[in-house]
């Protein structure tokens, strides 16, 4: 008898006198990882949540004041101008990012030399932490711009391009390995079936592989959206938002602060009231559910079911 | 092994939870927990600590701020079960964060030693809710040797007009003679606060004089900007450094430039003393602080710029005993041997009945030209509102004016306007 003959069920899990046990005492095992769940995830939500309906100085010290924070938030022409400006990044930087990402995988899947070699080089930038990459673009920026007589803090533009390029740097190489590995689970039955009707390359790749690598651009696109909505590091390390606009009322308008920078700043700026931080974190959090669920529903059902 | 690796894993949850237990064992005395903001002088605070420990028993824990991030680790700190029972409040805006924090030190040990009030700071009723315990100065720093190379001595410059004379002149000569006037105004988060801070006080102080204020105002003019824009363009026109070069120019470049010799004057203050004669090696009888003008009208009879931002306040919130732990503890400090000595080293002079006199000539020359009778430009900037925001606004904007991408009127705007909605934004809550 070979291990192949077994019935799935025919383990001793399967026995009775393991699973009543087992369904009797799961509650312990599952104990542990609940109480982490509880103790990092939903206990701080919860008193997020409540906060950002008060005023406070410090989190255990606080006033209702119900939506007043929130209508604050929404009144608040930094917050709108950091939405929008990273609207505008996201959509950039997912195009960018999954376009070359998926011409570098595609690329390195045509059995080229030093395949493995160019893998392990273009994932490299992933392993570096955001801040000092930041720092190091800053310092590769500045040295170029320098020769023109300007700075990357000098202009919006340049912020934005200069966070683009970075961005680029650092996820194509993930994003690369996924795609990767999508790539060679492409039924290679396929492929020949394609080749023998005599499909051209870029109709096999419109016809056959995209559709065959569905769910990696499914979890690439979701990833580079929600990482880029989700970008702090960066973005406070390589111009912290400058240059400044200051409006007429002499508020400041952080021209290239995104969203995450934009609450961080008004939670530490605001000391008299952090509840107006709070309550735009709460707004990002549905904000970036909301995306992050609609995005992936849409790209679902395009999946091809093997 | 995957017997082994559970076994390892529960000896390791178990340990983690008796070490959590122990944690929550209970302090029989008070204890006093300083949250320290200079990074400089964190070794010295923990010398100090253990010192006073050994020496009372009394458990002292210094927890020293990473640069930069002191009133984000307040705000963490003072959130949890065991805050900080000693912290510093060194400005208004710092009091209406924390002033209700604070305890009352005018009826303590402590206060008794002080020698004067002039650095403390008040509540609305009168309370002593922060204590200077070292006051500095910031000017010019001028290197004597190089400035008499240039065929000059510190007794020509008396105001703006002269200094400028001086400056242009050398600054023509820089490359004859090897050296610069100034060194880099740089604008690199490390240096721009010597000019969105320190520089920036000009303007306000004499404002302020004029106008009489004597608490943090809602809203400044433009009255001495343009003496401002005398001092700054002065700054990075005679100066190796220059244009857009300016906004990546680190303080320590800066600092590199003068103790290198490849600088005349310098803006900084007496901190900076131990840093140019230990570390650049320049002697201390070629170094000068000199006030910094701007074209005001009766300049000539300035001092240099006397004050602090070190003040000392005790939470109020944390039990009796604590309080009273750290309340001797900071008497201890400003009485004992081993804390005068490291007050006067690490803080300069303090305003306490034993305390060492320090071996800094910047605060000689404070004193020198107090004692001539000349006016203390007093840190008129501890007024500001929401310090970081205004400060970020006003580097910006003298990035974009530095790096001719933009008008000067953008910083008076910034400075005008900009005090105004950080002081309402402050206000309304």
């Amino acid at each position: 008898m070979s291990i192949f003959s077994r019935k799935p069920n025919d383990g001793s899990h399967g026995s009775k006198l393991i699973r009543r046990p087992m369904q009797y005492w799961m509650w312990l095992f599952l104990l542990p990882t609940f109480a982490a769940f509880c103790i990092g995830f939903l206990w701080p939500f919860a008193q997020g949540l409540f906060l950002s309906f008060c005023k406070f100085k410090i989190t255990s010290v606080w006033e209702w004041v119900g939506f007043d924070n929130y209508v604050k938030a929404l009144s608040d022409a930094s917050f709108m101008h950091s939405f929008w400006y990273t609207a505008l990044f996201a959509i950039v930087s997912l195009v960018a990012i999954n376009v070359l990402a998926f011409a570098a995988a595609y690329a390195l899947t045509q059995n080229i030399k030093g395949t493995n070699i160019f893998r392990t080089i273009f994932f490299m930038p992933n392993l570096i932490g955001g801040i000092v990459l930041a720092f190091i673009w800053q310092t590769i920026f500045d040295g170029i711009l320098i020769a023109y007589g300007t700075n990357i803090l000098l202009k919006t533009s340049y912020g934005f391009w200069g966070l683009i390029i970075l961005m680029c740097w650092q996820q194509i190489g993930y994003m690369m390995i996924i795609y990767i590995a999508g790539l060679q689970a492409v039924p290679e039955d396929m492929l020949e079936a394609a080749k023998i009707d005599g499909a051209t390359k870029w109709q096999t790749l419109t016809r056959i592989t995209i559709p065959n690598i569905m769910p990696s651009i499914t979890i690439c696109t979701f990833l580079t959206l929600t990482n880029s909505f989700k970008l702090f590091d960066q973005n406070f390390s390589l111009t912290a938002g400058r240059p400044f606009e200051t409006l007429a009322d002499g508020s400041v308008i952080k021209t290239t602060e995104m969203l995450a920078l934009n609450i961080y700043n008004s939670f530490y700026s605001n000391v008299t009231n952090r509840g107006v931080g709070q309550a735009k974190a709460v707004l990002f959090f549905v904000l970036v559910v909301i995306i992050g669920l609609l995005q992936l529903r849409a790209t679902r059902s395009k999946e091809v079911q093997q | 092994m995957k017997r082994y690796l559970a076994l390892v894993l529960a000896i390791a949850l178990s340990l983690s939870m008796v070490v959590g237990l122990t944690g929550c064992a209970k302090k029989g005395e008070g204890s006093v927990y300083f949250l320290n903001f200079k990074p400089e002088a964190d070794q010295a605070w923990q010398d100090l600590a253990a010192k006073y420990t050994e020496l009372t028993g009394v458990e002292v824990k210094v927890v020293t701020a990473a640069s930069g991030t002191y009133n984000d680790v307040l705000t963490a700190e003072m959130d949890k079960e065991n805050p900080p029972t000693l912290f510093q409040c060194g400005n208004a805006g710092a009091l209406k964060t924390w002033g209700e924090f604070c305890y009352d030190l005018s009826d303590t040990d402590f206060y008794k030693q002080m020698t004067t009030d002039d650095f403390n700071l008040y509540g609305e009723n009168g309370e002593l809710l922060a204590a200077g315990y070292c006051y500095e100065a910031f000017g010019i720093i001028v290197n004597k040797t190089l400035l008499k190379q240039a065929g000059y001595e510190v007794t020509d410059i008396t105001d703006f007009a002269s200094l400028k004379a001086i400056a242009d002149d050398i600054h023509a000569r820089a490359s004859e003679l090897g050296f610069d006037a100034f060194s880099a105004a740089g604008l690199d988060g490390t240096s721009s606060w010597r000019f969105s801070g320190h520089l920036a006080n000009m303007p306000l102080f004499y404002q302020f004089r004029d106008d009489g204020v004597e608490s943090q105002p809602a809203t400044i003019n433009d009255k001495y900007l343009d003496n401002y824009k005398n001092i700054w363009d002065l700054y990075t026109t005679d100066s190796a450094t220059t244009g857009a070069a300016l906004l990546t120019s680190t303080g320590e470049e800066s600092t590199a430039q003068f103790g290198n010799r490849k600088a005349v004057f310098y803006q900084n203050g007496t901190w900076e003393y131990t840093n140019l004669v230990d570390n650049y090696g320049l002697a201390p009888e070629e170094l000068t602080m000199i006030p910094i003008y701007c074209g005001v009208e009766g300049e000539e009879n300035a001092a240099l710029c006397c004050g602090t931002e070190n003040c000392w306040s005790v939470n109020k919130t944390v039990p009796q005993e604590d309080i009273d732990a750290t309340l001797d503890f900071m008497e201890w400090v400003v009485t004992s041997d081993e804390g005068t000595t490291l007050m006067a080293e690490q803080f300069g002079p303090c305003p306490f009945k034993k305390a060492k006199e320090p071996d800094n000539v910047f605060f000689a020359d404070a004193n020198r030209y107090i004692a001539e009778g000349k006016y203390v430009v007093t840190w008129a900037f501890n007024y500001t509102p929401a310090v970081e925001d205004w400060r970020a606004g006003v580097v910006d904007s003298l990035s974009k004016y530095v790096s001719g991408t933009g008008e000067w009127t953008a910083v008076v705007d910034s400075f005008v306007n900009g005090w105004a909605a950080q002081y309402q934004a402050e206000n309304e809550g």
